[in-house]
């Protein structure tokens, strides 16, 4: 149960020094390309894949601290790999709390389980806990190392003004205001983001009437790393439960409470202590001693801005769209849109792409938003059903899921964060071959276990570089030419890191120059791609699938580069 | 439309005689969640998206009217 770290560092305590910018003493305001404008989880995810593809960044944060209290604490499989890619993904597996497995309950019956990564070989589990001060902390210590990151504490934006090719932002200090001119201002500052404010603009969508109470309690128990959810449990009638673990010895307790819960009452230590109380008898947990760690009552809603870009203004994260918590669909969805405007912002900074990329951001996330959305809105019409007839069905679908497995389907305890597949994204080259499998133009790349030149086992993911695209070639004959016509066709048009997939066993195949070859030591990386010898599957920089091919030529491959990059 | 509306029955009197009397002696509330199960067995038998939602719309519209009928 304890977890190795070396010197703990208490990220709730910490306080970042506020410094004064050489930016506050200027005759007129300093220009920069990028700033980015709260230091959550979104912000520093996005500076830091700035910094990485060479672009300087100002990072501006109205505190001086991390997030208080443990907030998001579910972070999916494609963030770890994001975050493996940013350089901190090691430090949030070593200290989360690794889980793929969820049971659902009805009264007091277990209903079924799940298991969210049914299949091996992937580096990372379906998701891990980790309150979220250790994951910005984390962030915060990789964003230091990175010398084109200028992270500004207690820098508040109170003004913004638009002009055609860059935006003018008012800053508030200790030292008083100051004026900063950007390129492109990315607002990753929340729900409450100001300058969603400051531009007149709304997000629209559905409230629920409804509140929920989360108590993190810090005890000593051994219990297994699984999400537990209750549908009316008899120690919490007509209302759900969900039980998570955290590290430090902390587990999240989310009480459904019902609108007419009183915020301020329910809050009191004094009331939640006898309802974990209560909770804890019906378990094998029945006799832990428990302290309170942090709770908080809240109520919430499924919306988003109609469009996450204002003029040279590029929302992501919260700022952008709220969704209810069932799901852990928040802070997931943020980083995704973190790192898919971050490559598009770097290759416009490095003039290998227009305005017109950056117009793709929000037609694509907001399509995220939309999924992300639809999911966490069915999830809380089942879980918080608002009409009689609502509720019927619901129990009797629950009542139904013990006896057979068809109900199962339909209990919905929150369908659990996977990136979106951007369907119909604009960059995306359609298929013009026959393929198998999942990994579609426009999904998310699959991990897959491999081996690399020097015998060391690998995973794929780790192969794919930030800022550039990565071509996969399956091994086959002709290999070497198209090896060869790739590298020319990516030209001066976009970086290209050509990869060569060969099969383990495959008679010594000769090296290429400039290419890296991957041993599919499993067979999963051919299976997972359906890559037949010859075929090429081109990825973005944020490791989406744009194009594939089953006999690629260099005018197709051109022409998908610049359409993946808005060329046209 | 493939939702079939046309009689399709194997023994139509037997099926209602059957129905209501799964329905005896239940209280209300009772009867309400035996027909939201049936309807949930039923709507998973078919399986078929598009027939569900031309059942579902078939079943709106016959209501929709009969109220607005009954309102005239």
């Amino acid at each position: 149960m304890p977890h190795g770290s070396a010197a703990a560092v208490d990220y709730q305590k910490t306080v970042f020094p506020y410094r004064r910018s050489p930016d506050q003493d200027t005759a007129g305001p300093a220009r920069h390309p990028v700033v980015v404008v709260g230091a959550g989880p979104v912000g520093l995810a996005l500076a830091i894949d700035l910094a990485l593809q060479q672009v300087p960044v100002v990072l501006l944060d109205n505190d001086d601290r991390l997030s208080s209290g443990s907030r998001a604490i579910c972070f999916a499989k494609r963030t770890l790999e994001i975050f493996d890619r940013l350089g901190c993904g090691e430090a949030m597996m070593a200290k989360g709390v690794s889980w793929n497995l969820g049971k659902v309950f009805f009264r007091d019956e277990q209903l079924y389980q799940f298991n969210l990564q049914p299949e091996s070989g992937h580096e990372r589990p379906a998701f891990i806990n980790l309150q979220q001060y250790y994951v910005e902390g984390f962030l915060a210590e990789r964003a230091a190392q990175l010398p084109l990151i200028d992270l500004r504490w207690k820098n508040a934006v109170t003004a913004i003004e638009q002009h055609a090719d860059h935006a003018v932002l008012t800053v508030d200090t200790p030292d008083g205001p100051y004026r900063l001119s950007a390129a492109h201002v990315a607002a990753c500052d929340g729900s409450k983001s100001a300058l969603r404010r400051l531009l007149g603009q709304e997000s629209h969508g559905r409230s629920f009437r409804d509140r929920f109470l989360i108590a993190d309690v810090k005890m000593k128990a051994d219990f297994p790393s699984e999400r537990w959810f209750w549908f009316d449990p008899p120690f919490h009638p007509n209302q759900s439960v969900l039980l998570h673990k955290q590290p430090d010895d902390v587990w999240r307790i989310d009480f459904q409470l019902g609108w007419d819960a009183d915020p301020e009452v329910e809050k009191r230590p004094e009331n939640i202590v006898p309802r974990v109380r209560t909770m804890l008898a019906h378990t094998a947990m029945k006799d832990a001693e428990f302290e309170l760690e942090w709770a908080s009552v809240y109520t919430f809603a499924c919306l988003r801005m109609d469009s996450f870009r204002h003029g040279r203004v590029l929302f992501a994260g919260d700022s952008a769209h709220g969704v209810s918590p069932f799901g852990a669909r928040g802070a997931n969805s943020g980083v995704q849109d973190a790192e898919n405007l971050a490559w598009k912002l770097a290759a416009v900074f490095h003039g290998r792409a227009g305005d017109a990329l950056l117009a793709s951001y929000g037609p694509e996330r907001e399509a995220a938003a939309d999924e992300n959305i639809r999911n966490s809105t069915r999830a809380t019409d089942f879980i918080t059903p608002k009409s009689e007839v609502s509720r019927l069905f619901r129990d009797a679908t629950l009542e139904l899921a013990k006896d057979h497995a068809f109900a199962r389907t339909l209990v919905n305890s929150g369908r659990l964060s996977v990136p979106a597949t951007l369907h119909g994204s604009a960059l995306n080259t359609p298929d013009l071959d026959h393929f198998e499998g999942r990994l579609v133009p426009g999904a998310p790349c699959a991990d897959a276990p491999i081996v690399v030149v020097d015998g060391r086992p690998a995973w794929l993911l780790r192969q794919l570089p930030s800022g550039s695209f990565s071509a996969l070639l399956f091994d086959g004959p002709g290999t070497a030419a198209t090896a060869a016509m790739l590298q020319d066709a990516a030209g001066d048009i976009a970086p290209l890191q050509v990869l060569r997939v060969v099969t383990l066993g495959a008679p010594g195949v000769p090296a290429l120059p400039g290419v890296r070859d991957l041993v599919d030591a499993e067979g999963l990386l051919t299976q997972r791609f359906d890559g037949a010898p010859g075929t090429l599957v081109l990825l973005r920089p944020d490791q989406h699938v744009c194009a594939r091919w089953r006999a690629p030529a260099a005018a197709a491959v051109k022409a998908a580069l610049k359409r993946a990059l808005a060329l046209h | 439309m493939t939702l079939i509306t046309q009689p399709h029955f194997e023994a139509a009197d037997d099926f209602y005689e059957a129905l209501i009397d799964a329905h005896r002696d239940l209280p209300a509330d009772q009867s309400h969640a035996l027909n939201a199960k049936l309807v949930l067995l039923l709507a998973n038998h078919v399986g078929d998206t598009q027939t569900l939602h031309e059942a579902l719309a078939a079943a709106r519209a016959s209501t929709l009217k009969t109220n607005a009928a009954t309102a005239a």
